[in-house]
């Protein structure tokens, strides 16, 4: 049995695509990956059932590979659809309550990993995959005093519009902000750090620092 | 009735329990009495189903009554009935501990309806994994406990939770699906996932699919055992849970990924042979894990890092593949599995008693709490391997079942196996120093409970020492012995300013039946080293496993070509 080429294509599409979305540290990309991936899998799954048009139930006639299409495979990919799909319900809660406790979603570094570091060695600071931002790890602090301008705003594709809602002194004082960067949001693909931030003057560090990141994506 | 009727059960009732559980949502008591009864009739099931599968051999239900190669086996063997048994000990002495800290604490800061039914999803989707007699269905029993664990870990979802649970939810989704193409690719290439079918069908494949097909399930299962280059995601998620979830994770969680190992090693892949790669990541596991806990001042982060390295010696026993090595390595999960969830139940006491876990704050312990002293001292000198404890046992049994396989590689293990012996050693002496046994005028930050509590403690007994004092001058004045009923009335008289926070016995209870279960592992020795032998006997044949389950005439001649395996498959799964 030679599986066909295109559905081979897809599957190899979306585990790359999957696998490169996961490794990101924002987490709605993470759960986009994990789709993906999810997906590319479930394709692996019935291209194992035998070849496309076979009917899973026969009048026992023809047995062969040829007369019919596996049935295990269609069964095993029903169980694994309904778990990747409570899975991404629960990372989607879980996503929504990151967002509404800390105003941002992405996987940080581990505290006690970075304390350790801090205290054990000297300038192991690069050691314990902390750079730039080591202090805005602190989750308990940004939760009472969001930092404008937080590094993460323009790594989702939705820049300005996230940016605005972190500032809370920028979103009530001018109205005019959100509809200003859902049309930044609006283009096809928006430069990173191109949409106008109401972070940039006021922290210019972390702002070049997203900036670079942005990019190197 | 035959005892096959029972297999299903410690699946079936934790789940209707669960079920229960939410119906009876904000009645706790309620609650609290459906899980402890469903956990106790689990138990009484899994022991009942040990003395019957160790008398009667293997027991294999067929679900729903289909014909067995095609419909779901679930198989209870040796080492299936001793696991269940084991993680139903610890899942109920958790339990009883967790009730008890939720009856002491005044302050609840988790929504405690959810606990109980994630909790006993976790116990069904335990029990599952163990009982699956089909890669399938264990990888749906890992599903279960896991999506129960993601719950039990962000339980209250706090910003700290949420954080360290993201981190280990990301984890576990990209392990599960590595199991599931493992899946896919396995029954592309057999055409079946029933694990007796696949021991018969495997070593009919080509070596180099065979290895691609191990690797792919080793990596998936590695990632859930928390073995060496893929472990880093556990000391970062487990202490952040409450003390009772992380008790039962480091007791239960990774040694299901053993267990599935174990399976892997034995039961599926027989011809296909990673000896000396599973050994260099067990040795690796082992150091590794061991310098990471040396760094840690968190005491369960270092217990953490602990339950890492001692995942390699697990490993190595599974890895030299021989009788002796496999049954050290069961003999030692049972110990790990009581051992590991006593010490973290004996933490979060200590956490629940000085209100921190962090050696830089905690110092004489030991004066204040002598009692939680024993609970941490005991099962630390067992995890250390201690003699005569079973954690020594354990190891010198690994360390002979090495010796007998003579390689190079063998007494290298050795070697790193006793470096991490004694490195354990070391942090948990440590630990024990700076947090029970040294003065508190050295802690390093104390927190203010400790201060004062020290300040009222030196307090009574320097009243204590000065109402001696005037007692032995007034005895010797009058040419008397001291009397003693006197002066301890005295000493109780003295006015009691500020309470000192007592430890609830309801959560002292549970800790000391865990710490007891750990020292009768060790009273107990000579069974359970004969019961992990037997099992370890019925691993090594695993011809006698797909007899066992397909029954004896459905072995399949072994001659034919795998492309004839494949059609015969589908053309059998017609049938089915």
């Amino acid at each position: 049995m030679t599986p066909p080429f295109v559905m081979l294509l897809t599957m190899g599409v979306l585990f790359a695509c999957g696998a490169y979305l996961m490794l990101d540290r924002s987490l709605t990309r993470v759960l986009l990956g994990f789709l993906l991936f999810g997906n590319g899998a479930n394709i692996l799954i019935v291209l194992t059932g035998g070849r496309a048009g076979r009917p899973p139930i026969t009048d026992g006639k023809d047995l062969s590979t040829d007369g019919m299409s596996d049935p295990l495979p269609h069964a095993l990919v029903l169980t694994a659809i309904v778990i990747t799909f409570a899975m991404t319900a629960f990372l989607l809660a879980l996503i929504y309550r990151s967002w509404r406790l800390v105003r941002r979603e992405n996987i940080d570094d581990d505290l006690e990993d970075i304390r350790v570091a801090v205290t054990k060695g000297r300038g192991s600071q690069e050691e314990a995959g902390t750079g730039v931002d080591q202090e805005d790890t602190e989750f308990g602090d940004e939760a009472e005093n969001p930092v404008p301008g937080a590094p993460d705003v323009d790594r989702d594709g939705t820049p300005a519009e996230r940016d605005s809602a972190l500032d809370h002194e920028a979103a009530l004082d001018d109205e005019a902000e959100p509809a200003h960067a859902a049309g930044g949001a609006d283009g096809p693909a928006p430069e990173p750090g191109a949409a106008p931030e109401p972070g940039v003057g006021r922290d210019s560090d972390s702002a070049s620092g997203s900036q670079e990141r942005g990019e190197s994506l | 009735m035959s005892i096959a009727a029972l297999v299903p059960l410690p699946v079936v009732l934790p789940l209707l329990g669960a079920g229960f559980t939410l119906l009876f949502a904000g009645r706790v008591r309620l609650q609290n009495a459906v899980t402890v009864g469903t956990l106790t009739a689990v138990l009484a099931i899994g022991i009942v189903l040990l003395v019957g599968v160790d008398s009667g051999g293997t027991q294999v239900v067929a679900v729903g009554g289909w014909q067995l190669p095609f419909g779901i086996a679930l198989v209870v063997d040796r080492l299936s009935a001793l696991m269940l048994v084991v993680s139903t000990i610890v899942t109920l002495g958790v339990l009883l501990y967790a009730v008890g800290q939720e009856m002491a604490d005044t302050s609840r800061e988790t929504p405690v309806s959810v606990f109980n039914p994630a909790y006993l999803i976790l116990c069904a989707g335990v029990a599952n994994a163990f009982i699956a007699g089909d890669l399938f269905n264990l990888y749906v029993g890992f599903e279960m406990l896991l999506a129960a664990s993601y719950v039990l870990l962000t339980l209250g979802a706090t910003a700290d939770r949420i954080r360290v649970g993201a981190t280990y939810i990301v984890i576990s989704l990209v392990s599960s699906l590595v199991f599931l193409v493992a899946i896919a690719l396995v029954y592309a290439a057999t055409g079946t996932v029933n694990m007796a079918q696949l021991s018969q069908r495997l070593d009919q494949l080509p070596a180099d699919v065979q290895l691609i097909l191990h690797i792919a399930l080793l990596l998936g299962f590695g990632i859930k055992a928390a073995v060496f280059p893929l472990s880093f995601w556990l000391p970062d998620s487990y202490p952040t849970a409450p003390a009772p979830v992380t008790a039962v994770f480091a007791g239960l969680l990774t040694k299901v990924g053993i267990y599935a190992i174990i399976r892997t090693e034995t039961v599926i892949f027989i011809a296909s042979n990673l000896r000396v790669p599973l050994l260099v990541v067990a040795g690796l596991t082992m150091i590794v894990g061991i310098l990471g806990a040396i760094a840690q001042t968190e005491i369960k982060r270092m217990l953490s890092f602990t339950l890492v390295s001692h995942i390699g010696y697990l490993l190595f026993g599974v890895a030299m593949g021989t009788v002796a090595g496999l049954a050290a390595a069961l003999f030692y999960t049972v110990h790990h599995i009581i051992v590991q969830t006593a010490l973290f139940l004996a933490v979060g006491l200590v956490e629940q008693r000085a209100g921190t876990t962090s050696t830089r704050r905690l110092g004489g312990l030991a004066l204040l709490s002598p009692l939680l002293a024993v609970l941490f001292f005991v099962p630390g000198l067992n995890f250390s391997g201690i003699p005569p404890f079973s954690g020594f046992i354990g190891k010198v049994a690994l360390f002979q079942a090495g010796a007998e396989g003579g390689d190079w590689l063998n007494y290298a293990l050795i070697a790193a196996g006793a470096l991490t012996s004694l490195l354990t050693l070391y942090v948990i002496g440590r630990t024990w120093n700076l947090a029970f046994w040294r003065d508190p005028d050295q802690v390093e930050e104390p927190t203010p409970e400790l201060v004062d509590e020290m300040a009222h403690l030196r307090e009574s007994r320097s009243r204590q020492q000065a109402l001696r004092r005037r007692a032995e001058k007034h005895a010797g004045e009058q040419g008397r012995p001291v009397p003693e009923a006197p002066i301890a009335s005295a000493i109780d008289t003295v006015p009691q300013q500020a309470a000192p926070a007592r430890l609830p016995l309801t959560m002292v209870l549970p800790t000391a039946a865990m710490v007891a279960v750990s020292v009768a592992l060790t009273v107990f020795a000579g069974p359970l080293w004969a019961l992990s032998t037997r099992a370890a006997e019925n691993l090594h044949n695993p011809g006698a496993y797909a007899e066992q389950v397909l029954g004896p005439d459905a072995v399949e001649a072994p001659d034919n070509g795998s492309g004839q395996v494949i059609e015969d498959a589908q053309r059998g799964g017609s049938d089915g």
